[in-house]
C-alpha cells in the first residue's frame, strides 16, 4: 500500500487516453450517431411528404374520374338528340314522299278519270247521235245538232 | 514464492509489483548487502516500502495501460469505420455506449464542454476493465507470472490506491481548472471564503473568513479523496474477499467465489459508473457560477 510515482503514472496515462478518446473516438462515433438521427428524421419527413402527396394524386384522380364521367354522359346524351333528331328528320322525309307520292297517284287518277270521262262524252255523244238517228229515220245533221249534243254532254 | 501461512498467502497477493531505488545498505532476501543504491525490482513487501516515493508499481501501470489501450483500440477502431447507415456488432456496442455516456453527460451538466462526455466516456469504460480483471480467479495470472520469474503480480490496476488516486487527482486538477477557467480566481476564492455564511457586516464578514475557507476547503479536497477511496476501497475489498475465498479447500470454493463474483459483477460496474457520474457532478459544480 505504498503511495509511490504510479500515481504520477497513471495521471500521465489516464491523460493521454482522454485526449486519445476526446480527438479520435468521440467525435466520430456523435458525428454517426448525428448523422443516423438526420437521416432518421429526413425518412420520417419523405414518408409524410409521400403521404401527402399520395392523398393529393388519389384527389385529382377521383376529381378526373368524374370529369371524365360528366363528360361521358354528356356525349351520351348528345347522341342521344342527335339520333332522335335523325330518326324524326327521316320520319318526316317519309311522310313527305309518301304525300307527294299519293299526290302524284291523285294527279293521275283526275287526269286519267278526265279522259275516260272526255272519252264517254265523246263516245255518249256518239251514241245519242245514232239513237237520234234511229228514232228519227232520217239523217240528222250534226252539225245543226251539234249545239244540242254539247248541251247534252254538258249535262253527263 | 507464494506464502505457505494463509497470511503470507493474503499478503502476497496483495503487494504490487514494484521497480524502484533501494537505498544504500539495504539487505536482500539472499543475505546480499548494496554496496550502493540500486534500480532494482523489490522482493519483499519490506523492499517495496523501502524504495519510498521513487518507485513504480509496474504490474499495475502495465495492465491499466494495456487494458487502456484495449478500450481505445476497440473504439478507435469501430470510430474509425462509424457509419450513419447500418451500424456493425462493434460500432453498434461502441454507440450504445456513448450514447449511455452522452445521455449521463447532458442529464446532469448543461454547460458547453467537449472535454466532460469523453472524458467521462474514458472514466467508464477505463475503470470498468480494470475492475474487471477483478474477476480473473485470484491465482491464475499471478501464478504463470511466478513461473515466469516475477516475484508479485497484482492484475486488479483499481485496487492499487495509487491509480484510483491518480485518477481522482486529476479530475481535482479538472475541477480546479474549471472553476477558476469560469470563475476567475476571485470567484473561485469567493466561493472558498464567502459561503456558506455570510453578513453584511464587513467586519463580521472577515471574521466569517477561516469558517468559510476550513468548511469550503474540506468539502473540495474531500471530492478527489472520497473519489478515489471509493472506488480502491470496494475493490480492494472484493480483492481481500476473493483471497479469503481461495483460502478454502478446492472443492469448497465455487460455493462463496460463484455468489461472491456474481455479485461483484454488480459492484465493478457500479463503481466503474459512480465515478464516472461523480467526476461529471464535479465538473458541472465547478461549472456552476450560482454564488
Amino acid at each position: 500500500m505504498n503511495i509511490n510515482l504510479t500515481i504520477l503514472g497513471q495521471a500521465i496515462a489516464f491523460f493521454i487516453f482522454v485526449v486519445f478518446c476526446m480527438k479520435l473516438v468521440w467525435p466520430p462515433v456523435i458525428a454517426a450517431l448525428q448523422e443516423r438521427q438526420k437521416k432518421i428524421a429526413d425518412g420520417l419527413a419523405a414518408s409524410d411528404r409521400a403521404q401527402r402527396d399520395l392523398e393529393m394524386a388519389q384527389d385529382k384522380s377521383a376529381q378526373e374520374l368524374r370529369e371524365a364521367k360528366q363528360q361521358a354522359a354528356g356525349l351520351i346524351e348528345q347522341a342521344n338528340k342527335r339520333a332522335a333528331q335523325i330518326v324524326e328528320a327521316s320520319k318526316d322525309d317519309a311522310r313527305k314522299e309518301g304525300e307527294k307520292l299519293i299526290e302524284q297517284a291523285r294527279a293521275e287518277i283526275e287526269q286519267e278519270r278526265n279522259q275516260a270521262r272526255e272519252a264517254l262524252r265523246a263516245e255518249i255523244g256518239a251514241i245519242a247521235i245514232a239513237g237520234a238517228e234511229k228514232i228519227l229515220e232520217a239523217s240528222v245533221d250534226a252539225s245543226k245538232h251539234n249545239e244540242m249534243l254539247e248541251k247534252l254532254a254538258a249535262e253527263l | 514464492m507464494a506464502g505457505s501461512t494463509p497470511s503470507e498467502y493474503i499478503k502476497h497477493h496483495l503487494q504490487n509489483l514494484t521497480y524502484g531505488q533501494l537505498p544504500e545498505g539495504s539487505v536482500r532476501p539472499d543475505g546480499t548487502v548494496l554496496s550502493e543504491a540500486t534500480w532494482t525490482i523489490a522482493q519483499t513487501s519490506e523492499e517495496a516500502a523501502n524504495m519510498g516515493f521513487w518507485a513504480i508499481h509496474v504490474d499495475s501501470m502495465a495492465w491499466a495501460i494495456g487494458l487502456g489501450v484495449l478500450f481505445l483500440f476497440l473504439f478507435r477502431r469501430a470510430a474509425k469505420s462509424a457509419t450513419s447507415g447500418v451500424p456493425g456488432a462493434l460500432q453498434n456496442f461502441v454507440e450504445v455506449m456513448v450514447e449511455f455516456v452522452d445521455g449521463s453527460v447532458k442529464e446532469t451538466f448543461h454547460g458547453k464542454n467537449s472535454v466532460i462526455a469523453p472524458l467521462s466516456l474514458t472514466i467508464f469504460c477505463w475503470v470498468f476493465m480494470m475492475n474487471l480483471m477483478d474477476l480473473i480467479p485470484v491465482d491464475f495470472i499471478p501464478h504463470l507470472f511466478t513461473l515466469a520469474g516475477f516475484p508479485y503480480m497484482k492484475i486488479v490496476p483499481t485496487t492499487d490506491i495509487n491509480v484510483s488516486l491518480g485518477m481522482a487527482l486529476s479530475v481535482f486538477a479538472l475541477i480546479l481548472y474549471y472553476s477558476i477557467k469560469i470563475k476567475g480566481v476571485s470567484g473561485f476564492v469567493g466561493e472558498l471564503t464567502l459561503h456558506p455564511f455570510s453578513s453584511d457586516n464587513f467586519f463580521l464578514k472577515l471574521l466569517l473568513i477561516p469558517v468559510n475557507l476550513l468548511l469550503e476547503g474540506v468539502s473540495l479536497l474531500a471530492k478527489p479523496v472520497s473519489l478515489a477511496l471509493r472506488l480502491f476501497g470496494n475493490l480492494y475489498a472484493g480483492e481481500l474477499i476473493f483471497i479469503l475465498i481461495a483460502l478454502l479447500p478446492f472443492w469448497a470454493q465455487w460455493a462463496l467465489s460463484v455468489p461472491w463474483a456474481i455479485f461483484h459483477i454488480l459492484i465493478i460496474t457500479l463503481q466503474a459508473f459512480i465515478f464516472m457520474m461523480l467526476t461529471i457532478v464535479y465538473l458541472s459544480m465547478a461549472h456552476e457560477d450560482s454564488h
